[in-house]
């Protein structure tokens, strides 16, 4: 633990007793990490910055919000008009959001491609998920605290899906409005959770980075870290990397929030709650939109619901449904191919969303929903049976192939 | 390595296919909507980031509210001292707030009226939404305070609305209290015509079409509904350059930093 040398005599002093300074020594200075990670591995830290960027607005935030739905709407528009740069604190917040899932969705599907989920880093992504479980928890109950009408009837129409389990689901729905509909109660359990729910994700995202630090970073090529010539120390190398991509993010960030800052958000949202008028379409926020359609896309309630769900569990259990011990897409051809038509699949899953289920967009959404089943559960487990993969380097740092043929690379896969 | 070609022959046609798609369900999303209204775009002052609002305009925008539509809509999110902003001096806002009149409480507990002061929020011209809906024939005239943010493309929305009084065509039935508008969603709209030529003779001598005094409310309500906007847009260009400046500086950084590793 003393392996660090620190000349400051108070630093060593508190050093030998409570060694935080070793700690960060070794995890944010001296740790290891691979040499040839590309720009997709920026948005880890760039997930975490937002994570702090939405607690720090959110805290001030809270102190100037009334939760009480005849308060709610008009606290947030003092916020707006009357509280010092209150404006700029609540639209870094609410687009914060939207830009938390961007940096978030990219950060997941860098690791669909690169198969990060694999061997040894299965509880890192079951950790990850969790975390993508408990985002879209926090933000849907922070979109109602606004209490507009796409706050409310979002609500409404989320909370009644609990109504299709058999059984209970009608007493689970009146207990979680806390009444016998979405009222003063619900909102105010809203705002108690989305306040401590961000907290809950910071532990877990701790864990998520306990479970990285050992192992480390997977890396484009996928293929293991085989010693010192592979790695960099952290700093400086990915710290300023990390630094870089903070500012292209922060300026992408910042032209949205002073000059579009309600690009994302609906009209509707700036309409007081109604109970008596229902809005022509109720939409989530874009984040929700694939989840949506494939509850749209099944005719029952209550199957739609468990697609719904399923859609996120399958991510769960994916490290073991991708039979391949090959991580990067790089050396998997069809894989490749296939991870496309999921992404395209996903984006054609949040148009769909977003379109009045009727018609056309019914059909294309059960199609969509099919194929976002079939790919992880049918095609990750076979494809590695038909699949030919590409021959691996022997390191990272000579990915040239001395001599090594697909027959090897088989051979290695055999080994594993 | 020779089969690279092949891969970006598959992924060109990957991208392409999704172009075709997403142009196909563009063009679906005019059929599904049925008759999509459409609205003249209008060249506003306050659009574009470094847009700002119109002063002059602003003003007769507040007095085409205050003459025309204060009568039925409120807009209770605003004060009146916030009207400093499209500039007015202490004195008019008071003189201005002083034409209305809010409830109190006098030192014996009675309700009282006093002259609005400042400080107050705009007065709305009925207690309660029940009152309004029983004034207008079940309608409920919404609060403008911030309808420009509630309406999408608020502002051309606004002024399409305003001037889209027209002659219902032969087979459309117009029920009692109800008035024809071309780009109301349905056409039938709750609020007769409000604006008409000369409805408000304006102080700085503007000619008072119907057009003018729509394009001038609509600037005055779309400050109302975002009075921050011009400090948010003057705040986000410096932000955005500091940001650029700490971008590229990073940027030569870590090509200075990761030199020695490139080059090895």
């Amino acid at each position: 633990m003393s392996k660090a040398k620190f000349k400051n005599p108070v630093v060593k002093w508190i050093d030998h007793r409570l060694p935080i300074f070793s700690f960060m020594d070794h995890e944010l200075n001296h740790y290891p990490t691979p040499k040839n990670l590309n720009y997709f591995w920026n948005f880890g830290s760039l997930a975490g910055i937002a994570l702090v960027t939405m607690i720090i607005t959110g805290i001030v935030l809270s102190m100037n919000y009334t939760a009480h739905v005849d308060y709610a709407f008009d606290s947030v528009e003092r916020i707006m008009r009357d509280v010092n740069h209150g404006w700029l604190i609540r639209y870094i917040h609410m687009n914060g959001a939207s830009f938390f899932f961007i940096v978030v969705y990219i950060h997941i599907f860098r690791g669909l491609y690169y198969g990060s989920y694999k061997a040894p880093r299965e509880l890192l992504w079951i950790l990850g998920v969790l975390i993508l479980l408990l985002m879209m928890a926090t933000a849907f109950m922070g979109y109602v605290l606004p209490w507009g009408q796409m706050s409310f009837w979002g609500a409404t129409v989320i909370t009644n899906l609990f109504s299709a389990i058999p059984l209970v689901g009608e007493s689970i729905v009146t207990w979680l409005w806390g009444g016998f509909s979405v009222d003063n109660s619900t909102l105010n359990r809203f705002f108690s959770l989305h306040f401590v729910l961000p907290f809950v994700i910071v532990g877990v995202v701790i864990l998520h980075l306990v479970a990285l630090h050992r192992f480390g970073s997977n890396n484009p090529i996928g293929i293991d870290v085989k010693g010192t010539q592979d790695t960099l120390p952290f700093n400086p190398y990915y710290t300023i990397k990390d630094l870089f991509g903070l500012g292209v993010f922060l300026t992408i960030f910042a032209a949205a929030v002073f000059f579009f800052p309600n690009f994302m958000g609906h009209p509707d949202n700036y309409i007081e709650a109604n109970p008596m008028v229902t809005p022509a379409h109720i939409v989530p926020e874009w984040y929700f939109l694939p989840f949506y359609a494939i509850l749209r896309a099944i005719p029952d309630k209550l199957g739609g619901v468990l697609f719904m769900f399923g859609s996120i569990a399958v991510l769960f259990v994916i490290p073991w449904l991708d039979r391949s011990s090959v991580r990067s897409s790089q050396f998997r051809p069809i894989f490749k191919i296939f991870f496309w038509i999921l992404l395209a699949d996903c984006v054609l899953l949040g148009y769909l969303g977003a379109m009045p289920a009727e018609g056309i967009y019914v059909i294309l959404s059960r199609i969509a929903t099919a194929y976002y089943f079939f790919h992880f559960l049918i095609l990750f487990p076979l494809l590695p049976y038909i699949e030919k993969t590409k021959p691996l380097p022997i390191s990272i740092s000579e990915p040239v192939l001395s001599g090594s043929s697909p027959a090897s690379a088989f051979a290695f896969r055999e080994k594993k | 390595m020779n089969a690279k070609p092949y891969w970006f022959k598959i992924k060109r046609f990957i991208i392409q296919s999704c172009t075709i798609l997403s142009l196909f369900f563009s063009s679906q999303i005019c059929f599904a909507a049925g008759e999509k209204i459409t609205y003249p775009k209008l060249d506003w002052s306050f659009s574009g980031i470094t847009g700002t609002f119109d002063r002059a305009s602003q003003q007769r925008g507040l007095q085409v509210y205050k003459e025309v539509c204060a009568g039925c809509h409120g807009m209770r999110l605003l004060a009146y001292r916030n009207l400093k902003a499209i500039g007015y001096n202490d004195d008019e806002i008071k003189a201005f707030a002083s034409e209305n009149s809010v409830n109190t409480l006098n030192d014996d507990g009675e309700v009282v009226e006093r002259e609005a002061r400042p400080s107050d929020k705009f007065v709305s011209p009925y207690p309660n939404e029940q009152a309004a809906r029983v004034a207008n024939g079940g309608a409920y005239p919404p609060d403008l305070s911030l309808i420009v943010k509630a309406r999408s493309d608020g502002a051309n929305y606004l002024h399409a609305l305003l001037t889209g009084y027209v002659d219902a065509p032969d087979e459309q039935k117009i029920p009692d209290g109800m008035y024809y508008n071309k780009y109301y969603p349905g056409k039938l709209i709750g609020m007769p015509q409000p604006l008409y030529e000369d409805g408000v003779e304006y102080a700085d001598g503007t000619k008072a079409t119907a057009d003018q005094m729509a394009k001038d409310v609509t600037a005055f309500l779309a400050w109302a509904a975002e009075p921050e906007m011009e400090d948010r847009k003057r705040l986000g260009i410096s932000v955005i350059l500091f940001l650029l400046v700490l971008t590229i500086l990073s940027y030569l950084a870590m090509k200075q930093i990761w030199a020695p590793i490139k080059n090895r």
